[in-house]
C-alpha cells in the first residue's frame, strides 16, 4: 500500500473521546457498535427460529412422539406437541426468522456497518436515531418473546396472521400472544423507520469526494434500495397489524364481516406489504454477492450498471406483484391476469443478476475462501429459488402448488438458500473489519459444507412432497392417506434438518473463538478495493483520521492490465497508479 | 424427475394445469442445467492457478441485452400460454349440471344439497357432513361459504383449490370424469383442528348417482339448474 493511503488511516489523530462503558457498548451512537449489536440480537434469535424448526419437523417425521428435550418445557404432555402447539411453533419460527434474524443481520448489521464506511462517510447521519432503532428492535424483541409466556400461548395464525383467524380469540384460542404479536410487529416497524430514513439521507448526502452514486459498491445500492422498501413498505404492516389489534381489542370490524368488515383487506394490506418484503430479505443478499464474488475472482463486476438498474427495477416491480399470493384467494381473477403478468417479468432483473453473476466469474482467477464458498452457495441456491417461483407465477399451476411443501420449499430456497447464505458471507468476509480479528478457515470449511449439503437435503425434496399435494400447516401428516405414501420424504427431510441444525456448532466455536482469539486482522486481508478496506480493522471511532479518503474510481478495478498489483483500491491516486495501468 | 410425484388426475382442466406444469418443468429445468454446468465450469477452468491473470473486462452490452430479451419473451409467451386455462377455469364457468353449497366451518366441510323442492336454503334441505357425492362427467358448481375463518377446497386430483372466506359466496367448478373417492383436505390454515379437517368427494357413474341421490332425497337427482 502507498504512502498515501497510510496517511489516510492513521489512528494518532483521530478524535480521541473516552466514553463511559454503558455509551461504548450499551447506548453507543456509532453506527459499528450499533451493526454488532444488530448482529448478536439477529445471530441470538437464529438459534431460537432455528430450534423451533427442528421442534417442527421432529413432529412432521414421527408425529405426536416426545420431541427430545422438550419434556421439560411441555410438562403436562411429557414432551408431545399438540396441534395448537404445533401451530404456534411454525408461526414463531416464521416470525422470527424473517424480522428478528434476516432482517436485524442484513439489513440492520451490515445496513449499518457497511454504508459509511463504503460511501466514506464518518457515521450515519442521524446517530442518536440510529441508536434508538436499535434499542426500539430490541424492545420489539423482548415483547416478542414474552408472548411465549402469556396464558394461551404465543401467536398461532401463521406468520401471515390471515383475518379473521387472528383477529378473532375464540378462533384460535391465542389471546395475548396475539396481541404481543401485533404490537412488536408494529414497534419494530418503527425501529426500521428509522433506519429505513438513516441509511436514505446517509446515502444522498454523506458520500465521500469523488464516490458518485455510480461509484458506490453494489452493495450500497442494495441497501439503499432496501431502505426505500423499508420506508414505504413497512408502514402498511405497521397499520395493518394495529388494524388487526383494534378488532382484537377495541371491537372494530376492519376484518370481520358479522360487523361489515372484510377479511381479503388483511391480505392485501399484509402482501402489499409482504412481498416487497421478500426482496428487503433478498436484496441485501444480491449486493453481498456482487460485493464478494468480484474480490474472490479478481475480476472487475460484470456489468455494474446492469446490477445497479436490475435491482432498481425489482423494487419498482415488486409492488405491483404482491397479488400472486391471493390467486385462489377470491380475488377477482382478472385481476389475477395482471398480476401474473407483473410476476413473470420480475423474474427478468433476477435473471439478469445471475447471468452477470456467471460473467464475473467467467475468465477470472477463482480463490475458494470461506465466504467466496458462502457467496456461490448463494448464488446457485438463488437459481433454483428463482426458478421455482415461475410455477406459482402462472396462475393455473399456482392453484394447484399453492399453499403446498413446493411454497414452503421455494421461501427457504431464497430467505435461507439466498439470504442467509448471503448472511454468512458476509459475516465471514467483514469479521476481520468488524472485529479486527481473522476467523479460522478451517471451521469455516466445516461449517460451509455440511450445511449446503444439509440445506439442500432439508428443502429439495419438499418440492417433491409439494407436488405430491403434501398441504403446509399440517400437524400431522398420516392422518391423510395420500401423504402417507411420501411420508419418508419427511423423515428424511428431518434427519437433513437436524444435521444442519449440528452444522452450525461450528460456526458458532468458530464466532466466539475468533473474536477472542483470533489472528490478528490487518487493515486489508482480502486485497479489496473498497473504502473499508482502508481504514483499520477494526475501525475506531468516526471510522478515519482527520482526512477522509478520497474516491478516485469505481469499486471493482481487479486485474487492471498493466498494474503490478492485481487491485486498485478506490481510495489510490491516479498519481500512485504505475503509468501503464492508465495506458491500457 | 418432480412431475412423477404428480398425483392422478381425474378432472377436465386438470389436464390443462399438468401441460402448463410440464412445460415450465422443462423449461426451468433446462435454464437450471444450462446455468449450474456453465457456473460449474467456470468454478473449474478458472481456479486460481499460478502465472495467470484474471480477464480485466467490465461487461458486454451485447450480453446484456441477449439476456434481458431472451428471458422476457420466454416469461411473456408463458404468461399468454396460462390465460386460457386460467379463463378455463375462473373466468368462463361452463354451466351448471349440479349446485352443491359447501359451507366451512372449524373444522369441518358441510355438503347442503338442495332437497326435493330443489331450492336451497329450506327446511328440506339435506346436509351431510365431509362428503360430498357428485356424478361423473358432471359439472359440479360449488358454492363455498364460511362460517368462521378461511378455508380452503382442496381436491389435490381436481387439480382444484380455492378459498372459503367468511362472508362471501364464492363459486369453484370441476367436472370428475373418473369414478372414485377421492381425498378432500383443507388447505388453509383455519385453527388447531385445521390438520385433520378432511372429507371425501365420491364420484358416481351416473345410475349410482341417481341410486344414492333418490335414497338421501338430495332433490339433486336431475337438476340442470341454471
Amino acid at each position: 500500500m502507498s504512502a498515501v493511503s497510510a496517511a489516510y488511516v492513521d489512528t494518532e489523530h483521530a478524535e480521541h473521546h473516552e466514553l463511559g462503558f454503558l455509551r461504548t457498548y450499551v447506548f453507543s451512537t456509532d453506527h459499528k457498535m450499533i451493526a454488532r449489536q444488530f448482529l448478536f440480537l439477529g445471530l441470538f434469535m437464529m438459534i431460537l427460529g432455528g430450534l423451533l424448526a427442528l421442534v417442527i419437523r421432529w413432529q412432521l417425521a414421527w408425529p405426536e412422539t416426545a420431541v427430545p428435550g422438550l419434556g421439560w418445557i411441555l410438562t403436562e404432555t411429557e414432551g408431545i406437541l399438540e396441534p395448537s402447539t404445533y401451530n404456534m411453533a411454525f408461526t414463531m419460527h416464521a416470525t422470527i426468522m424473517i424480522f428478528f434474524v434476516v432482517m436485524p443481520i442484513l439489513a440492520g448489521a451490515f445496513g449499518n456497518f457497511l454504508i459509511p464506511l463504503m460511501i466514506g462517510a464518518r457515521d450515519m447521519a442521524f446517530p442518536f436515531l440510529n441508536m434508538l432503532s436499535f434499542w426500539v428492535a430490541a424492545l420489539a424483541g423482548v415483547l416478542m418473546l414474552a408472548g411465549f409466556f402469556v396464558p394461551g400461548g404465543h401467536a398461532a395464525a401463521g406468520w401471515t396472521s390471515y383475518a379473521p383467524l387472528s383477529s378473532v380469540t375464540e378462533y384460535t384460542g391465542v389471546n395475548w400472544g396475539q396481541n404481543l404479536w401485533c404490537i412488536s410487529l408494529f414497534v419494530l416497524g418503527i425501529s426500521s423507520m428509522m433506519g429505513a430514513i438513516n441509511y436514505i439521507t446517509t446515502v444522498v448526502n454523506m458520500r465521500a469526494p469523488g464516490m458518485t452514486l455510480f461509484r458506490m459498491p453494489l452493495v450500497v445500492w442494495s441497501l439503499f434500495i432496501t431502505a426505500i422498501l423499508l420506508l414505504l413498505a413497512l408502514p402498511v404492516l405497521t397499520s395493518g397489524v394495529a388494524m388487526l389489534l383494534f378488532d382484537r381489542m377495541l371491537g372494530t370490524s376492519w376484518f370481520r364481516p358479522s360487523g361489515g368488515g372484510e377479511p381479503l383487506l388483511w391480505q392485501h394490506l399484509f402482501w402489499y406489504f409482504g412481498h416487497p418484503e421478500v426482496y428487503i430479505l433478498i436484496l441485501p443478499a444480491m449486493g453481498i454477492g456482487s460485493e464478494i464474488l468480484p474480490v474472490f475472482a479478481r475480476k472487475p463486476i460484470f456489468g455494474y450498471h446492469a446490477m445497479a438498474f436490475s435491482m432498481i427495477a425489482i423494487a419498482f416491480l415488486s409492488w405491483i406483484v404482491y397479488g400472486h399470493h391471493m390467486f385462489v384467494s377470491g380475488m377477482n381473477p382478472t385481476l389475477g391476469l395482471s398480476f401474473m403478468i407483473t410476476t413473470m417479468i420480475i423474474a427478468v432483473p433476477s435473471a439478469i443478476k445471475t447471468f452477470n453473476w456467471l460473467g464475473t466469474l467467467w475468465g477470472g482467477r477463482i480463490r475458494f475462501t470461506v465466504p467466496m464458498l458462502n457467496a456461490l452457495a448463494f448464488v446457485s441456491m438463488f437459481v433454483i429459488g428463482g426458478l421455482s417461483g415461475i410455477f406459482m407465477a402462472s396462475t393455473p399451476v399456482d392453484i394447484f402448488i399453492q399453499d403446498t411443501y413446493f411454497i414452503v420449499a421455494h421461501i427457504h430456497y431464497v430467505v435461507f438458500g439466498g439470504s442467509i447464505f448471503g448472511a454468512f458471507a458476509a459475516i465471514y468476509y467483514w469479521f476481520p473489519k468488524m472485529f479486527g480479528r481473522m476467523t479460522n478457515p478451517a471451521l469455516g470449511h466445516l461449517h460451509f459444507w455440511p450445511t449446503f449439503v444439509f440445506f439442500n437435503m432439508t428443502f429439495f425434496p419438499m418440492h417433491i412432497l409439494g407436488v405430491g399435494g403434501h398441504m403446509r400447516r399440517i400437524y400431522n401428516p398420516t392422518q391423510y392417506e395420500m401423504l402417507q405414501p411420501l411420508q419418508w420424504w419427511n423423515v428424511l427431510i428431518t434427519i437433513g434438518a437436524i444435521g444442519l441444525g449440528l452444522a452450525q456448532i461450528p460456526f458458532v466455536i468458530n464466532f466466539f473463538w475468533s473474536l477472542f482469539a483470533g489472528r490478528k486482522a490487518p487493515v486489508n486481508p482480502w486485497n479489496a478495493t473498497t473504502l473499508e478496506w482502508s481504514a483499520p480493522s477494526p475501525p475506531p471511532h468516526l471510522n478515519w483520521g482527520p482526512r477522509l479518503p478520497t474516491v478516485h474510481r469505481g469499486p471493482y478495478e481487479y486485474s487492471v492490465p498493466g498494474s503490478s498489483e492485481d487491485f486498485l483500491p478506490q481510495w489510490e491516486p491516479s498519481s500512485a497508479v504505475p503509468a501503464g495501468a492508465r495506458r491500457h | 424427475m418432480l412431475s412423477w410425484w404428480l398425483p392422478e388426475n381425474v378432472a377436465t382442466y386438470g389436464q390443462d394445469i399438468d401441460w402448463l406444469f410440464h412445460l415450465i418443468y422443462w423449461i426451468t429445468g433446462g435454464v437450471f442445467v444450462l446455468v449450474i454446468v456453465t457456473f460449474l465450469t467456470f468454478l473449474v477452468l478458472y481456479r486460481d492457478r499460478p502465472g495467470r491473470r484474471a480477464r480485466y473486462t467490465h461487461g458486454s452490452t451485447p450480453l446484456e441485452i441477449a439476456w434481458t430479451v431472451v428471458p422476457t419473451l420466454i416469461l411473456v409467451v408463458l404468461t399468454f400460454l396460462s390465460v386460457p386455462a386460467w379463463s378455463r377455469i375462473k373466468m368462463q364457468m361452463p354451466p351448471s349440471d349440479l349446485d352443491v353449497v359447501v359451507t366451512a366451518k372449524q373444522f369441518n366441510w358441510q355438503v347442503a344439497y338442495p332437497g326435493p323442492d330443489g331450492r336451497f336454503g329450506t327446511a328440506d334441505d339435506k346436509t351431510m357432513l365431509d362428503e360430498m357425492h357428485v356424478p361423473v362427467g358432471k359439472v359440479i358448481h360449488v358454492r363455498l361459504r364460511s362460517q368462521d375463518v378461511i378455508h380452503s377446497f382442496f381436491v389435490p386430483q381436481f387439480r382444484i383449490k380455492q378459498d372459503a372466506v367468511p362472508g362471501r359466496e364464492i363459486v369453484a367448478w370441476f367436472e370428475a370424469v373418473k369414478p372414485g373417492k377421492y381425498e378432500w383436505p383443507c388447505a388453509e390454515l383455519c385453527g388447531f383442528g385445521h390438520s385433520g379437517m378432511r372429507g371425501w368427494v365420491y364420484v358416481h357413474t351416473a345410475e349410482d348417482y341417481a341410486k344414492w341421490a333418490a335414497e338421501n332425497a338430495t332433490g339433486a337427482q336431475e337438476t340442470p339448474k341454471r
